[in-house]
């Protein structure tokens, strides 16, 4: 929470929140207790690959290649990840 | 199963409450279960219940509570938690937390359960154990420091009244002192028990001030730390609260008997006869009974409802307390300054406010002999 996101952290999803495809809603989501954050398609992207095995470098590597031609992505993921980061939905990844 | 019309834009029952059962070791005043739990006998099988997930899920459920009176009451809890979870649910079991031990909590963990939230009556052991009609206190402790080991996401729930609403703040401190993840501040709901004893609950106007003041400053010294939800007790709100998201909306809950409804407290509301899930299914039950379509929209709406530009921002408020207070479920609830019956809400709460400092009528706690009572079934005819 204190220090901001730089390119090598890896972030995982909190431990208080699950992340997965809902078929009927035809959208991510992020569930805690009681609760839901329904995401929209470009959060869905950039948070199935915040399994702890990609630095954020990484995972916009991995979107760029799998979206080419999207401009400005290294801002919207660094963007996303920080209100992300914020709202507590995910944290670095214990060493 | 197909329907006709317009599905597509009818809500999904997101949230499903299992109310697995109305036994319960907790005698609570406050409890919002229906006065007539003793008549709930015939409660629904294992399987009954999980064809009943398999049905919501398939209709987009993806929350899931695990309810009642206690649902540690049922010995099938452990099957019902892991057949939920294999079918996508998020799993929250929202207990007392007496009937359970750490070999329960490990079986729970082990079915897949993601949260467990516990109550607690006060944050005194005193007054805790009075409210709860019995000596849990210590137990709910212990079971609140297993749940954190047990490594879930520790969430407490204190439902507050006159007689704990002044406590907030040794509540915050001591949910912080168990490294609670969330803290809910509910409040008490004048349905069922909670109406019965409305007299000796209902907080006054200061102790409601007080408690909300409390309330923020902590939600502002612990952001990031521990979060606080506080619902404020609608009495003294000049707004109603959008009851559920709307009648039909998002909720969908399930009494132990199978009885569907779209909120705990709408089978006292007369000509409603609600479905049962032994008798239809699911999506027949959401989409096209007469009972769950009955306040959907708005063409309902009397006045001031009707033409209010926040209409659809509270849906007119909520439609049990609207029967339960002026008498007719489709009026706006009172709760709503423009409402007609308003007024005398204000003067009720004042009432009952100023009478809270005189000799106290004891509580009806909450329990089978008292249910049997009030539905004149009990040999004992005082009152």
């Amino acid at each position: 929470m204190s220090e901001p996101l730089c390119a090598d952290d890896v972030v995982v999803i909190a431990h208080n929140f699950r992340f997965q495809w809902e078929e009927a809603q035809g959208c991510h989501v992020l569930l805690y207790p009681e609760g839901m954050v329904k995401l929209n398609p470009a959060a869905g992207e950039i948070l199935k690959r915040c399994d702890g095995s990609r630095s954020i470098d990484q995972v916009v590597a991995d979107l760029s290649a799998q979206f080419p031609g999207a401009e400005a992505l290294r801002d919207d993921v660094y963007n996303f990840l920080k209100a992300a980061h914020d709202n507590q939905w995910i944290r670095r990844k214990p060493a | 199963m197909t329907t006709s019309g317009s599905v597509a834009s009818l809500p999904k029952p997101l949230w499903l409450l299992a109310e697995l059962t109305y036994k319960c070791p907790l005698q609570c005043p406050y409890c919002s279960n229906p006065l007539d739990i003793a008549r709930y006998k015939d409660e629904l099988s294992t399987d009954e219940w999980i064809r009943v997930f398999r049905e919501a899920r398939a209709m987009g459920a993806v929350q899931l509570g695990f309810s009642g009176g206690e649902a540690l009451v049922r010995k099938d809890l452990e099957e019902l938690i892991a057949a939920a979870h294999d079918l996508g649910f998020y799993t929250n079991l929202l207990t007392s937390g007496v009937g359970m031990d750490e070999r329960r909590i490990q079986a729970f963990k082990e079915a897949g359960l993601d949260h467990i939230q516990i109550s607690f009556q006060a944050s005194s052991e005193e007054i805790n154990n009075f409210i709860a009609g019995n000596n849990s206190f210590q137990h709910k402790l212990e079971m609140a420091r297993l749940v954190k080991k047990y490594d879930y996401p520790m969430v407490l729930c204190f439902v507050l009244h006159r007689h704990n609403q002044d406590q907030v703040e040794q509540i915050l401190e001591m949910a912080l002192s168990l490294q609670a993840d969330y803290v809910e501040l509910a409040t008490t709901q004048y349905y069922g028990w909670a109406l019965l004893n409305r007299d000796q609950l209902l907080p006054t106007r200061e102790q409601v001030e007080h408690a909300e003041a409390v309330a923020h400053r902590y939600q502002e010294k612990l952001k990031g730390r521990m979060r606080i939800y506080y619902v404020v007790p609608d009495y003294y709100e000049e707004r109603p609260k959008a009851c559920m998201k709307g009648w039909g909306s998002i909720f969908l809950t399930i009494a132990p008997d199978g009885t569907a409804l779209p909120c705990h407290a709408a089978g006292t509301l007369p000509g409603l006869t609600f479905p049962n899930v032994r008798d239809h299914d699911i999506e027949w039950i959401w989409n096209e009974s007469p009972d769950f379509n009955k306040f959907r929209g708005y063409d309902w709406m009397k006045e001031p409802c009707r033409t209010c530009p926040e209409r659809t921002k509270d849906f007119g408020g909520c439609r049990c307390q609207a029967y339960l207070l002026t008498g007719d479920a489709a009026n706006a609830d009172p709760v709503c300054s423009k409402s007609p019956h308003h007024a005398e809400l204000q003067q009720t709460a004042q009432r009952i406010g100023e009478a809270a400092s005189g000799v106290q009528v004891p509580f009806r706690f909450r329990n089978l002999r008292s249910s049997k009572r009030l539905m004149g079934h009990g040999t004992d005819s005082r009152g």
